[in-house]
């Protein structure tokens, strides 16, 4: 995926280079380099408190780094402000823990961005909510309040709402650890259908199905470090790293 | 006895105490909205991603919730008016209801700033996180996402606060208000000394038959208006 002439070469989704993070004295993102390609579904795995989260939450400058230069589509990440808020516009982020707006109805979560960000008109802004909820199966829920539905349900309206904004790349950080084991797979059957119609993922996830089954590529990350980079049937085949062993032999035992 | 309410009636009659607590009704009013609109706009700068308005923020809450009710009247009156000639109108009274408006709504603007602050604490921080996620900057992150939100959070704080300025309304009188209840409870009981307690009482209860639908409505709407998480 290393693009030999990156002058001509078509930008990558997203670039991370010599990317360093701390919190306090924790050093939570050593030396992260990252290509990822157009259309790439990039799988991020490892032991919690690898910096995985971190990372994610780097591309769209929800976390700060400490230095190193983070580019999307080509352009570096703005500082705070208008700019800033333009670039993360393109940029879809679906969360653990959801974060629908609690007190606005589905309807109004997912046609928000595009009325207030993108400027369309309500009714149209509307239609296209309605046509992204229809396609996640939640469209009967528009009108309801967040907490009215599952957890299940509230990630899809909350893939949808990333979508809504036609993003050249989508975030996922760990979107379905806060799920009950039922609804997983609703969740990720959606994923996978965004995958396969060429949608630019990186996805944090524990769900190894997913990884084998939507990757391009696995990254495995432990203690802040890429330790590998593979196909994810090399990864989960033939882990080189003894870090990558040990996490592989522990969450695939059962 | 018949004397007793007989006097007191008489009272009554000579004293328009509707009238009083009608004009301690109207600072409510105008300290209510100012320090609303300005409490507001500080906890904005108290949120907000610019430094130095963060720190602006901080002084002012800090300077007029810690500086005594009666003090910042009394640098209105005799320092802003009488020394800096800055006036309002040229009728007295009029002046000095809005000195004492001008006031209150300083004072109450800092505990408002800060009852909304913990509505915005209220608000997980994956509300804001969202808005931001979907391109939204500060400002409509915070007017559509985490203000509508906080409020409804900071409902109980913002209905104590709203009967501390009713009851500190009495406080205009250290501005000049001589029409308000305070200021007429002291002349009553300055020539009818005989029933005092009949007088404190009377407006004692007045403040009460105020306060008390006003504590009653903060609980009620509190409940209602609760996010659902």
């Amino acid at each position: 995926m290393v693009i030999a002439n990156p002058v001509e070469a078509p930008p990558c989704a997203a670039l991370l280079r010599n990317v360093e993070k701390h919190f306090g004295a924790l050093h939570v993102l050593k030396h992260i380099n990252l290509d990822v390609a157009r259309g790439e579904v990039v799988v991020v795995i490892g032991p919690s408190g690898s910096g995985k989260s971190t990372l994610i939450r780097a591309i769209n400058r929800l976390e700060p780094i400490d230095s190193g230069e983070i580019l999307i589509g080509g352009q570096p990440l703005p500082q705070e402000g208008k700019a800033l808020a333009r670039l993360r516009a393109d940029v879809g982020m679906v969360f653990q823990s959801f974060n629908l707006f609690a007190h606005k109805t589905i309807l109004h979560n997912v046609s928000l961005g595009p009325r207030k960000v993108r400027g369309l008109p309500k009714a149209q802004a509307e239609a296209k909510a309605m046509a992204l909820l229809r396609r996640v199966g939640v469209e009967d829920q528009a009108e309801k309040l967040p907490a009215q539905l599952s957890g299940g349900q509230q990630q899809r309206v909350a893939i949808a709402r990333a979508l809504a904004m036609e993003p050249k790349i989508m975030l996922f950080d760990e979107p379905t650890s806060a799920l009950d084991p039922e609804m997983i797979n609703e969740v990720l059957d959606v994923m996978v259908d965004l995958a396969k119609e060429g949608m630019t993922m990186v996805v944090v996830t524990h769900e190894m199905g997913f990884a084998r089954k939507a990757a391009d590529r696995v990254m495995f990350m432990a203690d802040g470090e890429i330790l590998e980079q593979a196909s994810p049937e090399e990864f989960f085949n033939n882990p080189q790293t003894d870090r990558a062993k040990d996490f592989l032999a522990k969450i695939l035992t059962h | 006895m018949g004397d007793f309410f007989g006097q007191f009636g008489e009272l009554l009659a000579k004293y328009d105490v509707l009238h009083a607590f009608w004009v301690n009704i109207e600072l409510t009013f105008w300290a209510g909205l100012i320090s609303l609109i300005l409490g507001t706009l500080v906890c904005l700068m108290r949120i907000s991603p610019v430094s130095s308005m963060r720190l602006a923020a901080t002084w002012f809450v800090n300077i007029f919730r810690d500086t005594p009710l009666t003090i910042i009247m009394v640098v209105l009156v005799l320092g802003v008016w009488t020394q800096l000639k800055i006036q309002f109108s040229n009728d007295l009274a009029t002046n000095f209801f809005w000195l004492a408006v001008a006031g209150l709504g300083l004072y109450h603007a800092s505990f408002v700033a800060e009852a909304i602050r913990s509505g915005v604490n209220t608000v997980p921080v994956g509300q804001a996180e969202a808005a931001r996620a979907i391109g939204l900057s500060f400002l409509p992150a915070a007017r559509m996402i985490i203000l509508p939100q906080a409020f409804r959070g900071a409902v109980a704080p913002l209905g104590n606060t709203l009967i501390a300025l009713i009851k500190n309304t009495t406080v205009a009188a250290a501005a000049g208000v001589a029409t308000e209840t305070s200021s007429l409870m002291k002349t009553m009981i300055e020539f009818n000394s005989s029933m005092v307690f009949a007088i404190f009482g009377t407006f004692a209860i007045g403040f009460v038959v105020i306060v008390v639908p006003v504590g009653l409505a903060t609980t009620a709407l509190s409940r209602k208006l609760a996010v659902p998480r």
